[in-house]
């Protein structure tokens, strides 16, 4: 629309009078854009109350935490650039940091996938039943999430003596014969963290998929089934899911998202620091620098590498997605 | 309305496959088990915060209260008015922060959306797609830089610290904008244009009645969030402190406060499921549009 004008008969007068139509093709261009722009004043203004909260307090501190990754900051002095010192540092000689790692990386492997399969699966039962039964089967089944871990009703469940409730049964039953301490030996630190956090993770991906599906027009269920398909789980995989994959694809990122930031049901049920740093996560190895040692530069480190997993494992998730139904 | 009757007869004529009674009584068992065992820690919660002091230290411990009595509920009130600063503080502060900052939040993502979504001018597409993008960021990867970006500004210490940030919540925005995509029709606002209506107009008195369902989706999300704010490191004075905050420095007080920090989660988490329960069909109309295309 802006560039008809400019195309002019001299275009082929030489690289110099090529160079010039260029530059003026340019300046045509932001004219137009800048009168465009001018004509949207009132859009602008609509934006800008939240534009100036989103740059100040994420796109401000995104690239600021990569900036302060290479630099030794404490807050008190002005920082000072240091090269890639904090990442030799991160991966080199912090044992912690690639135990947090690790962790993180197992969390959001189990986790992420389950969680998301389990929010599909269940979206996918409540589809077809009742209306006023779904909305109350919903409402359970988000409940969890609402709770914000509830990792003190899990510490009484889970409680080392013997008046922790699973101890009890299991005593009981007489299947063990002295009580477990379940939040303080590592071997069952990770499997309770990742059950309650399974058990809160029916949230948002849950509802888009419940939504998705509720949006998918009977008639190609029918088309479907006149094409040949014969059972629900090939209906599932040709018919349903190819049509909902922008909310898979939500979800996906919501999935992720939530996985790689597991910390505080963490702290909740074994204190600030777990047995043996045996779930001890990314997120909590940064706010033990950001928070508690104010050293800004390395925890800016460890942030960084933190956005680079989420954002691969985002682009990676998304090629996966692409394929469903093929 | 004979159209209509060949429509139905021939939905019900075709099954769709493999439905079958047996089936369907597997559904439902399945469910059952399934709601039940999700429902599980939360009817413990309950049921620890309705036990007397003495079940509590029961061997061995009784899933059901025998004698169940509210006395927990009261303790925590008396506990809470007993102490330092009253509870009623406490419940002011994280009552005020979520109303402030889900007020706000809905708003300014509703204005922002609305030209991001009918309009097409230079940088708009570039705005949505940062924004989109960042919905994989999360508050604790930016905690640090945020630290500094507040002290700047001078937000350290004070409500703002929190509400503020709020405003600025991507998925809000992001399921905001899809929702006017789908269900503003480009015709309704050049009728509008027509009858000489402003921008703000247009919004107030068309967009914003349309988008009700999205509005209460943002509601729900951002109450979940703020309502659950505990201790951040923005905030310092005791009497600036949340609930959450309040009731875990309560909860840690070991089994004899059991009884007490269960009646705790199960007031923190009746507001937020009141709100969802009341908005939940809006909820899901919204999230139908939720979906991203690649």
């Amino acid at each position: 629309m802006f560039n008809q004008p400019t195309v002019s008969n001299k275009a082929f007068a030489g690289p110099a009078a090529g160079e010039r139509n260029i530059m003026r093709r340019i300046k045509a261009d932001l004219a137009c854009k800048w009168r465009i722009a001018k004509k949207h004043k009132m859009q602008y203004l609509f934006i800008m109350p939240y534009l100036v909260i989103f740059v100040a307090f994420t796109v401000v501190p995104v690239v600021m935490s990569m900036c302060l990754s290479f630099t030794y900051f404490n807050i008190l002095e002005f920082p000072r650039f240091i090269g890639l010192q904090n990442y030799f540092r991160l991966f080199v000689d912090d044992r912690i940091f690639i135990k947090s790692l690790a962790n993180t990386i197992m969390f959001a492997v189990v986790t992420g996938p389950v969680s998301y399969m389990i929010a599909l699966f269940m979206a996918w039962l409540i589809n077809d039943i009742p209306r006023t039964l779904r909305v109350i089967v919903t409402v359970l089944l988000y409940a969890p999430s609402l709770a914000g871990g509830m990792t003190n009703i899990f510490r009484i469940f889970f409680s080392s003596d013997a008046t922790g409730y699973l101890n009890a049964i299991l005593l009981k039953w007489g299947i063990i014969n002295e009580p477990i301490k379940y939040l303080e030996n590592p071997d069952y630190i990770v499997p309770i963290v990742i059950f309650v956090i399974l058990w809160g993770s029916l949230g948002t991906q849950f509802l888009s998929f419940i939504a998705g599906l509720q949006g998918i027009d009977r008639q190609y269920y029918e088309a479907g089934a006149v094409d040949g398909i014969t059972n629900r789980w090939q209906e599932l995989w040709y018919v349903t899911l190819p049509l909902m994959k922008p909310q898979l694809l939500f979800g996906a990122v919501i999935s992720i998202t939530g996985s790689f930031n597991i910390g505080s049901v963490v702290t909740g049920l074994t204190g600030t620091i777990s047995a043996d740093y045996s779930a001890h996560t990314v997120v909590l190895h940064l706010q033990d620098y950001g928070t508690t040692k104010f050293e800004m530069g390395y925890a800016s480190a460890i942030a960084t590498v933190l956005f680079i997993i989420m954002i691969s494992s985002n682009m990676a998730v998304r090629k996966l997605i692409n394929k469903v139904g093929e | 309305m004979k159209i209509m009757g060949i429509k139905k007869k021939r939905k019900i004529m075709k099954r769709r496959v493999s439905r079958s009674v047996r089936g369907d009584i597997a559904l439902y068992l399945f469910l059952l088990v399934f709601v039940a065992v999700m429902m599980l820690p939360l009817i413990f919660a309950v049921n620890m915060s309705l036990k007397p002091l003495n079940e509590l230290w029961l061997f061995p411990p009784r899933f059901f209260a025998v004698n169940p009595t509210l006395k927990n509920y009261y303790d925590l009130f008396r506990l809470m008015t007993d102490s330092w600063i009253p509870m009623s503080r406490y419940i002011f502060n994280t009552f005020f922060i979520t109303i402030a900052g889900t007020a706000g939040h809905i708003i300014l993502a509703s204005m922002a959306a609305y030209p991001l979504s009918k309009y097409k001018f230079p940088g708009s597409n570039m705005i949505f797609r940062l924004i989109r993008s960042s919905l994989m960021f999360s508050g604790a990867v930016l905690a640090v830089p945020n630290y500094l970006v507040m002290s700047t500004l001078g937000l350290i210490d004070s409500y703002l610290s929190i509400i503020i940030p709020a405003f600025g919540s991507t998925l809000g925005l992001f399921l905001m904008k899809q929702f006017m995509d789908q269900m503003i029709p480009d015709e309704l606002l050049k009728s509008a244009d027509i009858d000489g209506a402003t921008e703000w107009d247009k919004f107030w008195k068309i967009v914003m009645p349309i988008v009700k369902p999205a509005w209460l989706t943002l509601m729900i999300f951002s109450v979940q969030n703020l309502w659950n704010t505990g201790a951040t490191p923005y905030i310092y004075t005791e009497s600036k402190k949340t609930l959450p905050y309040a009731l875990s420095q309560i909860s840690l007080g070991g089994l004899s406060r059991a009884g007490i920090g269960a009646a705790i989660s199960v007031i923190m988490i009746l507001f937020p499921l009141m709100v969802f329960i009341i908005s939940q069909s809006n909820i899901i109309e919204t999230m139908a549009t939720s979906g991203m295309k690649d």
